[in-house]
């Protein structure tokens, strides 16, 4: 007869059900899991740091690499980063990093970031060629400064396009789409590195609308701001069990004019919001962008017709993606 | 009705022929070069599209059709197939077939339009509307980097039409409106060597550019897919409004028109509205305009509902003839009486079909009823 106890089981099936909900793996130690006891969500961490920058406003590696450390020692409250990472992935997974570069140089999911999240994989035992930078196609990542690597025994970069998308088609409320073959096929795990700007159809572009980038129709679905369209899209099984963590690019945020890059609305945070919620950290970017515009005038993106209404969509009873009620999240700054 | 064997026998040897030239072609094909959507921003390859205007940031507005999408620098339009590039706005797809084929011209359907005649179809990946009931989602939901095309100008399109003894070439399978620019060049080339165009459409354009190809298509065909804006907002993620508007500039430019109404069980077979679409055919665009209803089978993602009953292609047969609507045929339905063109006159069987076959054609050359000498509306010459 099992010894464990009916209180125990339900509560330990809570928390295991609550970990898969945000695509975390149930039984890492740390802090992120007591957050998640106390407030009833996981926390998100806005990490900045305004000496990341040379004089000639380039990124320094080193100093990404350590703001994302500090973010994930805090998102688990461990001392060090590699400990967060080994909580998250395992020896044999196959890592999926999932950048945006739809944007061109300037804003798109920054090199060195991912060169970061690299040196956090393979702290925690993910071999170098179980490691695959991927997006839409190779032309999107080479136009940012990606170089197309396909070598069965290096770090490879390279675009859907090269890969494929399945033959089978995954459905979801309004949408039904054929997913990249990288993530459904290539992929155990997925690190979503999305990056935070304005888009002029459905109010801005982070977590949840990232993975635009693993279907094969996105052009099929901006109407209505792109409501319930990126909801549902975030709904499909193989990406809500494979993202592990999100660690959301918010080093050069664009607050008008995108999806591509227009400088004159482009601004330093120097930041990143690293958590497993994509509903919080889009809520939270959505924040960030907002209180931008009004300090530089400009009108609420619900003013101009560009609310991000999707995020509360994702929230909704429906899809339950994670929480869209900004004085709840549980936020860390530093 | 009478039977002729020995027409039968010949129009059967003709088909024939038709399979194996429709398979030489699909080998030749095979042969052209294949262009890899790798180098699309290759000026070279690149046309720039018509019906666009240009707006502040590198943004454009798309007035090809009534979506009006605006579109930002380095994004494409709803369709797929249209992209901003740096404020201009290109097509990705001219010239770049990604299906040809021969197929009688009854497969488009239409049937008032050379019957007996060949068409060399071809289309392009790419859709501006999104049915979830759609028979060539693989190509129509795809982008141009996603599915094989072909270079095949317009002017070999022709000669291609041409050589194979094709009347027409067919804009089909997907939706032409995206594809316009090339549409309109291989309907231009058509003509040079006397063949005729037709376009298969969702007729969801906008009204310059459809008038535009009034000038050089010879016949249309508009899917009506219903007769609600709910169910075109619901299933085919458009309007009703535009494609009625459409129907109506065909009538006003004199383009001969056939209309197709695919028949969803539960969605769009309520009497009501059958009965209110045949009294607005009627109205606006005269009793010669042919409705075809076809039977509908599960596909895509519409999966969940049976083929549609003979039963219900009878009776919106029926509500069509009632209302006034001259011609009025079963789609999808091989074998069926109402597959034939009746004389409006005698009610003699003037074209007797048989799936996409003609078994017998009694309407003389100048478009009269052999029978009764009544004058049948459509392009028989």
């Amino acid at each position: 007869m099992c010894s464990i106890k009916r209180r125990e089981f339900i509560q330990t099936g809570i928390k295991a059900g609550a970990a898969f909900y945000f695509g975390t793996i149930p039984g890492c130690k740390g802090g992120a899991k007591e957050h998640f006891n106390k407030n009833n969500h996981y926390p998100i961490v806005i990490a900045q740091n305004s000496v990341i920058r040379d004089k000639n406003e380039n990124l320094i590696g080193k100093q990404v690499n350590n703001l994302l450390d500090r973010a994930m020692e805090n998102l688990f409250q461990v001392n060090k980063a590699e400990q967060a990472w080994q909580c998250l992935f395992k020896e044999n997974d196959v890592v999926g990093i999932k950048v945006n570069c739809l944007g061109g140089k300037g804003i798109s999911t920054h090199i060195e970031l991912v060169e970061a999240i690299i040196e956090g994989l393979k702290s925690a035992g993910v071999l170098e060629r179980n490691i695959i930078v991927w997006d839409r196609a190779n032309r999107d990542l080479e136009k940012v400064g990606y170089r197309i690597i396909t070598d069965r025994n290096k770090i490879k970069y390279y675009g859907t396009d090269v890969a494929g998308y399945t033959y089978d088609i995954y459905e979801y409320g309004e949408v039904g789409s054929h997913l990249s073959n990288i993530l459904v096929k290539q992929c155990t795990a997925i690190v979503n590195v999305p990056i935070l700007k304005d888009h002029g159809i459905v109010g801005i572009t982070n977590a949840l609308k990232n993975f635009f980038g693993a279907i094969h129709n996105p052009n099929k679905y901006h109407d209505f701001n792109g409501d319930p369209y990126i909801a549902d899209v975030n709904m499909l099984s193989e990406i809500r069990s494979k993202v592990r963590i999100i660690i959301s690019d918010a080093l050069t945020i664009q607050y008008d004019g995108g999806p591509p890059f227009m400088p004159q609305w482009a601004w330093h945070y120097n930041g990143l919001l690293v958590g497993f919620d994509p509903v919080a950290i889009d809520t939270i970017g959505w924040d960030i962008i907002e209180q931008q515009r009004k300090e530089n005038r400009l009108q609420t993106l619900k003013q101009v017709g560009r609310e991000p209404t999707y995020i509360a969509t994702a929230a909704d009873e429906k899809h339950r993606l994670g929480f869209n009620d900004l004085s709840k999240i549980n936020v860390i700054r530093i | 009705m009478k039977f002729n064997p020995e027409q039968t026998r010949r129009q059967f040897i003709k088909n024939t022929a038709q399979v194996f030239c429709t398979g030489s072609i699909l080998l030749s094909l095979k042969n052209i070069e294949s262009k890899s959507i790798k180098d699309k921003f290759d000026a070279s390859n690149l046309i720039e599209a018509r019906y666009y205007e240009k707006l502040p940031n590198r943004k454009i507005k798309c007035v090809l059709c009534p979506r009006e999408c605006i579109i930002d620098d380095q994004e494409t339009g709803y369709c797929g197939v249209r992209e901003n590039y740096g404020g201009t706005y290109y097509t990705l797809v001219y010239g770049k077939p990604c299906s040809a084929h021969v197929d009688p011209i009854e497969k488009k359907p239409l049937f008032h339009f050379l019957p007996g005649s060949t068409a060399f179809s071809i289309a392009t990946v790419g859709c501006n509307v999104l049915c979830k009931f759609c028979q060539n989602w693989q190509i129509s939901q795809a982008r141009p980097d996603q599915v094989e095309s072909h270079d095949f100008p317009p002017k070999a399109i022709a000669n291609y039409a041409y050589k194979n003894d094709c009347q027409s070439i067919a804009y089909t399978y997907t939706e032409p409106v995206i594809f316009t620019e090339y549409m309109y060049d291989c309907a231009e080339a058509g003509k040079s060597v006397n063949v005729k165009s037709v376009m298969i459409s969702n007729g969801y354009i906008k009204a310059q550019p459809m008038k535009d190809l009034c000038k050089v298509l010879d016949a249309v065909k508009v899917d009506l897919k219903a007769f609600t804006e709910k169910f075109y907002k619901e299933m085919v993620a458009g309007q009703l409004q535009p494609v009625l508007d459409t129907l109506v500039l065909l009538r006003q430019e004199e383009m001969w028109t056939e209309i197709v109404y695919l028949v969803i069980p539960t969605l769009n077979d309520d009497t009501k509205e059958l009965q209110q679409m045949c009294k607005w055919i009627v109205r606006e665009l005269g009793p010669d305009v042919p409705i075809h209803f076809s039977r509908f089978y599960p596909q895509y993602r519409l999966k969940n509902l049976p083929p549609t009953p003979v039963t219900t292609l009878v009776k919106a047969r029926k509500i069509a003839l009632d209302s006034g609507i001259h011609f009025a045929y079963i789609g999808n339905v091989p074998g069926h009486e109402g597959e034939s063109t009746f004389c409006p006159g005698c009610n003699n069987i003037v074209v007797h079909r048989m799936g996409y076959q003609i078994v017998r054609n009694d309407i003389k050359k100048n478009g009269q009823c052999q029978h009764c000498g009544h004058k049948i509306a459509g392009i028989w010459n």
